[in-house]
């Protein structure tokens, strides 16, 4: 029987791999919105896990809203993407140091 | 008005005058405001002293103004006049007055006469100011202010690093005098309450044999005080320790040599302890003490002066030696003969210091003797002023008629051998042989500067004034001829009248002021009828002066005469003389060639440790240990910090997030664990 602590497992490692995703990555940005949006998934599956467990629909709403700002997010990411690109005409994270002290 | 406030304040308002406005009314200006300044001084001043040599005048006290007032301590601005002030006045003004006429012909090529002639007055108006001074701290002030000018004037040149530093350490070694005599004023004042001079006088003989407590011992109040007073006129008037400051002092232009450095300032501490003599009088230990440094500084500075070659080093160490006569004449109670020494001498020494001058402005700055000889045909007014002043020196005379060194030495050596002290005795030895030399080394001076074959082929100052004038008039230098007899093809021509004048008046004080005023200063009951309790004048010693044994009289009149033979032979008729001497005894030359090793002996016990600790301080002290845990430390612990900080400041965006992450865990836990 699946229950509640699987869920929370599963999500448990989909946000360390995210957050490890983030800090471990030195290749290119995309990567880390990738990691991002994984986070933000793990983070969806726990609204939807707690929101069946306790027979509370509020959880589900609150995990469309997330995805809908997770997607606009994911736009505006990849658009300041491009534009740094055009600019240093690469996209590795290493590059992306401009505010530094 | 009482004309001893014109006499004073004269002085003051031409340097000021001079000084803040020369730029303004021109030099000419500046020279005709000082002199006559200071000759509407020595008019006003002969009067005064002719009133009191003439028995007519009465101690007189002229009150300026009020000064310092707090609790016991009160100090007013106060003229005094008296005869032993009336001396002096003649003395400064006379003199002062004579050498700024001088200045006009010496300093005629000088950039900045009106300085020159602005320090010149300054330093009569503080020489006056000392010598009329009514309270200890009037006479201080008078003391500085005549230190000050003689610094200005030391330095006066200062673009030569050898006048200044001539200058700073005529200014440091009056410094150590200046404390003793500092000392000495306060230790008055807490005697007697008072720093007036004749209210301090008046109580010293009651506080005879009382003692006080002094750096940790208890000793005799008056020797103590009188001592203190005396280290401060021992560094004024360059007494054995304190003065090495003097021959240096000759840096400067040279009719500031004579008159602060032979007539007057040099002679302040001789009038301090004639002023302060019923005080000494209490204190025979102090005045043993005195008595023996003034026979020390007189055989030491002759000795030393009779291997000197530049021509103002051997008056400058004649003047250390005739100070020293001066000291050891008040040491042995003598204070009328120690003022009358004071009188011929600032004439006579005055004389020789100008007319040196005047040789050194005919020979072109030239003042190493060995390149003098034979100057006496070409400058003779000059060479029958210095033959006066040597005569006066010396002391020429017989049978109660002689110049005015003859009066005033024999009377030191007589009232000196007449006290009957071993310290007396002593001193009147000492003093016959000081006179040897003197008679020595000042024909030496004679012969070498006047006499003999010309040797200024030698000179640089005279090569480069030849080739100068064969420069200007293009024609070539005819060296063989001019080598051959010594001359170089130089010419040396007799100073302006401004110059002569002042050396005729001084002849005339060299040769008659001794003849005409021994009576009133040494003289049995005319001493005591002249000075009139100015100073403590002893009327039985100057009755004992006037009998000691014939051989005691004719003592310094046969030294004299040794010393001109000695002279004579080794100058003029064996000129070989010196040299052979020189071989004969190495070491003795050396010993008093390096002045007795007493520049070397303060520069290793007092110049290098200062130094030395100077360094430390500046090097460990200040550099390694203040400013490196200071402002350094600081500095460089900011840095640090900023570096480490920097390196936090890596411009990932990933290092950002981790921080706000572990941020992030940090308040969680602390809210899960701690808050609630």
């Amino acid at each position: 029987m699946i229950g509640l602590s699987h869920y929370l497992t599963v999500a448990a490692i989909l946000f360390t791999i995210g957050v490890l995703g983030i800090f471990l990555n030195r290749r290119n940005i995309i990567l880390m919105l990738m990691a991002i949006e994984l986070i933000l998934l793990a983070v969806n599956i726990n609204l939807v896990a707690f929101s069946a467990y306790l027979g509370d629909i509020t959880g589900q709403v609150f995990a469309m809203f997330v995805l809908t700002v997770a997607a606009a997010e994911a736009a505006i990411g990849l658009a300041i993407l491009v534009i740094f690109f055009r600019r240093k005409g690469s996209i590795a994270v290493d590059d992306a140091n401009r505010m530094q002290g | 008005m009482h004309p001893v406030l014109l006499i004073v304040f004269l002085p003051l308002i031409a340097a000021l005058i001079a000084g803040l406005g020369g730029r303004i009314i021109g030099k000419t200006a500046s020279k005709v405001v000082t002199t006559g300044a200071l000759i509407v001084g020595a008019l006003l001043s002969w009067p005064i002293f002719f009133s009191y040599l003439g028995g007519s005048a009465e101690t007189q006290v002229i009150p300026v103004l009020d000064w310092i007032r707090s609790g016991d301590l009160m100090v007013d601005w106060a003229l005094r006049v008296d005869a032993l002030t009336a001396v002096m006045l003649v003395v400064v003004t006379t003199v002062s007055s004579l050498v700024h006429l001088y200045s006009w012909g010496y300093m005629e090529e000088d950039p900045s006469q009106p300085r020159f002639f602005a320090y010149l007055s300054l330093f009569s108006f503080a020489m006056l100011m000392l010598v009329t001074a009514d309270s200890l701290v009037q006479m201080f002030f008078g003391w500085e202010g005549v230190g000050l000018a003689s610094y200005l004037l030391i330095g006066f040149w200062y673009h030569k690093p050898s006048a200044n530093a001539a200058a700073l350490k005529a200014f440091v070694v009056n410094r150590v005098g200046d404390f003793g005599f500092s000392l000495g004023i306060f230790g008055t004042f807490l005697v007697f309450d008072t720093v007036s001079i004749p209210a301090i006088l008046a109580a010293a003989p009651g506080m005879a044999g009382s003692t006080i407590g002094f750096a940790g011992m208890t000793v005799d109040t008056m020797t103590l005080l009188c001592l203190l007073l005396f280290v401060g006129a021992m560094g004024k008037s360059a007494q054995l320790g304190l003065h090495t400051w003097l021959p240096d002092a000759m840096e400067g232009p040279t009719p500031v040599s004579a008159l602060i450095h032979a007539a007057t300032m040099v002679t302040a501490g001789v009038f301090m302890v004639c002023r302060l003599s019923p005080m000494f009088e209490v204190a025979p230990d102090a005045l043993t003490v005195v008595t023996y440094v003034g026979a020390a500084t007189a055989i030491f500075a002759a000795t030393v002066a009779v291997v000197q070659t530049d021509i103002k080093r051997v008056i400058a160490y004649s003047t250390c030696s005739q100070l020293g006569y001066m000291f050891f004449a008040a040491g042995s109670g003598a204070y009328g003969a120690a003022m009358f020494h004071l009188l011929t001498h600032a004439f006579f020494k005055a004389l020789l210091f100008l007319g040196a001058g005047s040789v050194i402005h005919a020979m072109h700055h030239e003042q190493d003797m060995r390149h003098y000889g034979g100057l006496r045909k070409e400058i003779p007014y000059t060479f029958w002023a210095m033959i006066f002043g040597t005569l006066a020196i010396t002391g020429v005379g017989v049978f109660g008629i002689g110049f005015a060194g003859y009066f005033s030495k024999d009377a030191i050596l007589e009232s000196a051998f007449a006290s009957g002290s071993v310290a007396g005795t002593l001193s009147f030895w000492i003093g016959a042989f000081a006179a040897l030399l003197t008679s020595f080394y000042s024909w030496r001076l004679i012969f070498l500067t006047f006499f003999g074959k010309a040797r200024w082929a030698g000179s640089e100052h005279i090569q480069h004034a030849v080739h100068h004038v064969h420069e200007d008039e293009s024609e070539p230098a005819d060296d063989h001829g001019h080598a051959a007899t010594g001359t170089a093809g130089y010419h040396p021509h007799e100073s302006p009248w401004t110059i002569l004048v002042p050396l005729a008046l001084l002849s005339l004080g060299a040769i008659f002021s001794g003849l005409a005023f021994h009576e009133a200063f040494v003289g049995t009951e005319a001493g005591a009828d002249f000075w009139r309790g100015s100073i403590a004048y002893s009327e039985q010693l100057a009755h004992a002066m006037h009998e000691v044994p014939t051989w005691v009289k004719y003592t310094p009149l046969m030294v004299m005469l040794v010393g001109l033979a000695l002279a004579y032979r080794n100058y003029i008729a064996r000129p070989g003389a010196p040299a052979a001497f020189v071989a004969l005894f190495p070491h003795l030359h050396r010993f008093l060639m390096h002045k007795w090793y007493f520049d070397e002996l303060y520069d290793a016990i007092f110049v290098r440790p200062s130094f030395a600790i100077g360094r430390f301080l500046w090097h460990r002290g200040d550099e390694q240990t203040i400013d490196r845990f200071g402002p350094h430390g600081a500095a460089v612990a900011v840095g640090i910090g900023n570096k480490l900080t920097t390196r936090l400041q890596s411009g990932y965006v990933y290092s950002y997030a981790l921080v706000m992450l572990l941020g992030l865990i940090a308040a969680t836990s602390w809210v899960f664990w701690w808050a609630s």
